[in-house]
C-alpha cells in the first residue's frame, strides 16, 4: 500500500475553471442582448424570434438537467410540465387577466404544485419504473390537454393579443426577447450556484450513492423531491414563455416525443454540466433550421449526430470543449 | 442500562426467516462482535439494525430513544451510524469531497441554494480532522475509487464517524484485507472505542478476540450463545459450527 503517492488529479481542471470560463457567460449575455439591436442590419430579423425559442428551450433544458445531469432522475415526462405552464396562461388569458408577469409567475406556481404532486409519487420508484411513471403522468396531462373543449381541446388555443409587460415595456418591439435573456440568464446562473450549494452536491451524492446518503443522514427523499418540484417549476416558466412566444398552446408540446427530444438534447449538449442545456439546445435547434432548408430529411443527419455523440462523446459535448464537471 | 437494545427481532423472506428473535445489546464503550458461518442472517441483522430493511417484529432502542419506526437518516441523527461490508465510498469524488459531504449531512439543513458550500471554513475543519482521525490526511486529493482497497476501507469508517455516532455499526470492516491492512484497521478500532460503543460483524477471528469484549455467535437467525472470548471459545456448539460439521466460515 502506497497512500502517500499522490497524484496530480484535478489541478488542470480546477484551474480552468477562472479566466476565460469565467468571462464567456457574460460574452454570450452581451452578445445575446445586443442581437436584436444588430439583425437589423444584416436582414437577420427573423432570427430574432428563432434565438427566442432557443433561449426558451434552453430553460426547459437547463431544469431537466439539474434533475437529469446532477440529480439522476431520468425523467420522461418533463414536457408535461411545459404543458401545465402553457395551459396555466391560457386559462387565464381565457378568464381575461393580459398580465405577462401575472400568467408567468402563476404558471410556475401552479407548476411547482404539479410537481410536487407527480414527484411524491414517482420518486417511490427506480430506474426504469421511475421513467415510465413519469411517462404515464405526462401522458395523463396529454390527454387532459385533449379533452380541455373549454381551451381547444385538440385544435389548441390562440393567444392574439400579446400579453402586457406592462409600462413602456409595451411599446418596445425587442422587450418580450429581453424578457426571455433575462429569465434564461437566471436560470442558467442559478443551476452553476446550485450545482456548489449545498443541495446541489448532496443531490450529487444521491446520484452517486443513495444508500450511502441514507447511512451518513442525509433526507434523501426530501431532497430528490425539491429538486424534481424546482425543476418542474421552471419547466412550467419555460411552457408559459413558450405560449406566449408562439401565441398558441396545443395539447403536442405535451406529448411523450417533447420529453423524449429534450432528454436527447440534454444527452448531447452534456448530463450534469451547466452548459449541457445549452450547448445542447443551441446545436439541436440550430441544426434542425439549417437542415430543414435544405432537405425534407432532417431527422436522418440529427439521428447520426445523436449516434456519433453517444460514441465519440458519451458525456456531452460540454465535455470535449474541457468544461469542468462542477464538482468540488 | 443498556446504551443500544435490540428486542426481539424477527425478518422473514418468504418462509425462510433470517432473523430469529434475535435480542443483543451493545453496553456504553463495549465492543460487542457479532460472529457466525456464512448465511447465518449477520448482514440481514446490521440492515434491520440500520433502517435499509423494515423489520417484522421487534424494537431498537439507542440511549432511551425508540429507534424502531423512524427511516435510515433518522436513526442516523439518532446516534447509529454505520459502515458498510462492500465499500461505500463516492468513487468518483475525492477524498476531501467525500468527507465533505458526510461533515456537511450533520451541521446545519442540505437545503441551503444560494450559498457556495466551499466557502464554509468549518465544514473544511470537520472534514479534515476526520482526516486525521483515521489517517487519511495524504490522500486528501486523491479521488476515491483509485485508492487500495484498505484505505478505501478507511475512508469507509470515516465517514461512518462524521454523525459522531453513539454507537457505530461496522459490517466486516477486514472483509478483503491483507494482514497489513488488517492490523492497521485493528488499530483504528482500538481507537474508536473513545469514541463510541461498537457493534462489530466480523469474520477474521483473530481481530475479534482481540478486540472484542463480548461476542454473539449468529446461527441460523438465532444467537447462539453470548460472553467473552473464553466462553465462545469453549463452548461445544460453537466449536462444532465452526470446527465441525460446518466448518466453512
Amino acid at each position: 500500500m502506497n497512500a502517500s503517492a499522490s497524484l496530480p488529479t484535478s489541478a488542470p481542471a480546477a484551474r480552468r475553471g477562472g479566466g476565460f470560463g469565467a468571462v464567456l457567460p457574460w460574452l454570450l449575455l452581451a452578445l445575446l442582448a445586443a442581437f436584436p439591436l444588430i439583425a437589423p442590419h444584416f436582414e437577420l430579423e427573423y432570427y430574432v424570434g428563432f434565438v427566442r425559442r432557443l433561449l426558451i428551450v434552453m430553460i426547459a433544458a437547463t431544469s431537466l438537467n439539474f434533475i437529469l445531469g446532477y440529480g439522476g432522475m431520468v425523467a420522461l415526462g418533463h414536457a408535461g410540465f411545459l404543458g401545465v405552464g402553457a395551459y396555466t396562461v391560457v386559462a387565464l388569458v381565457d378568464a381575461g387577466f393580459s398580465s405577462a408577469w401575472l400568467a408567468w409567475g402563476a404558471a410556475l406556481v401552479v407548476t411547482a404544485a404539479f410537481a410536487t404532486l407527480i414527484g411524491a409519487v414517482s420518486l417511490r420508484t427506480r430506474g426504469v419504473y421511475f421513467i415510465m411513471i413519469t411517462l404515464a403522468f405526462a401522458q395523463m396531462l396529454y390527454y387532459l390537454g385533449v379533452s380541455l373543449r373549454t381551451y381547444g381541446g385538440d385544435d389548441g388555443y390562440g393567444i392574439y393579443t400579446p400579453l402586457s409587460l406592462g409600462g413602456w415595456l409595451d411599446a418596445q418591439p425587442n422587450a418580450f426577447y429581453w424578457a426571455v435573456l433575462a429569465l434564461a440568464a437566471l436560470i442558467f446562473a442559478l443551476g452553476s450556484r446550485l450545482a456548489v450549494s449545498r443541495f446541489g452536491l448532496a443531490l450529487m451524492g444521491i446520484r452517486d450513492n443513495e444508500t450511502r446518503m441514507a447511512a451518513l443522514g442525509f433526507p434523501v427523499f426530501r431532497l430528490r423531491l425539491v429538486a424534481f418540484a424546482g425543476a418542474g417549476a421552471v419547466a412550467g416558466l419555460a411552457g408559459a414563455l413558450l405560449a406566449s412566444h408562439n401565441g398558441f398552446v396545443s395539447p403536442s408540446m405535451m406529448h411523450w416525443t417533447e420529453s423524449a427530444i429534450l432528454i436527447v438534447m440534454v444527452v448531447i449538449g452534456g448530463m450534469g454540466n451547466r452548459w449541457g442545456g445549452v450547448i445542447g439546445v443551441g446545436l439541436w435547434l440550430t441544426l434542425e433550421e439549417v437542415l430543414k432548408m435544405y432537405t425534407e430529411y432532417w431527422h436522418w443527419p440529427l439521428g447520426l449526430l445523436l449516434i456519433a455523440i453517444v460514441f465519440f462523446a458519451p458525456r456531452g459535448l460540454a465535455a470535449l470543449f474541457g468544461s469542468k464537471g462542477e464538482r468540488a | 442500562m443498556s446504551l443500544f437494545q435490540a428486542q426481539g427481532l424477527v425478518k422473514r423472506f418468504g418462509g425462510l426467516v433470517a432473523t430469529d428473535n434475535v435480542s443483543i445489546a451493545v453496553e456504553p464503550g463495549e465492543i460487542h462482535a457479532l460472529i457466525g458461518p456464512n448465511g447465518a442472517g449477520k448482514s440481514t441483522l446490521v440492515n434491520l439494525i440500520s433502517g435499509l430493511l423494515p423489520l417484522d417484529a421487534g424494537r431498537l432502542e439507542l440511549d432511551g430513544v425508540d429507534l424502531t419506526a423512524l427511516p435510515p437518516h433518522q436513526r442516523v441523527r439518532a446516534g447509529l451510524s454505520r459502515c458498510f461490508q462492500v465499500t461505500s465510498v463516492f468513487k468518483g469524488d475525492s477524498v476531501r469531497s467525500n468527507l465533505l459531504l458526510a461533515a456537511q449531512a450533520h451541521a446545519g439543513s442540505s437545503f441551503r441554494f444560494l450559498s457556495r458550500r466551499a466557502g464554509e471554513q468549518t465544514l473544511m475543519e470537520t472534514a479534515l480532522g476526520l482526516a486525521e482521525k483515521v489517517g487519511l490526511s495524504d490522500v486528501l486529493d486523491r479521488t476515491a475509487g483509485t485508492l487500495p482497497h484498505g484505505v478505501q476501507r478507511k475512508l469507509d469508517v470515516a465517514l461512518a464517524l462524521a454523525a459522531r455516532p453513539k454507537l457505530l455499526l461496522l459490517d466486516e470492516p477486514m472483509a478483503g484485507m491483507g494482514p497489513e491492512d488488517s492490523l492497521q484497521m485493528v488499530a483504528l478500532i482500538e481507537k474508536l472505542r473513545a469514541e463510541a460503543a461498537i457493534l462489530l460483524i466480523e469474520h477474521d477471528m483473530d481481530a475479534v478476540f482481540q478486540l472484542a469484549d463480548r461476542i454473539s455467535v449468529l446461527v441460523y437467525g438465532k444467537v447462539l450463545t453470548s460472553g467473552d472470548a473464553e466462553h465462545v471459545k469453549g463452548h461445544p456448539e460453537v466449536q462444532a459450527v465452526y470446527l465441525g460439521t460446518e466448518a466453512t466460515a
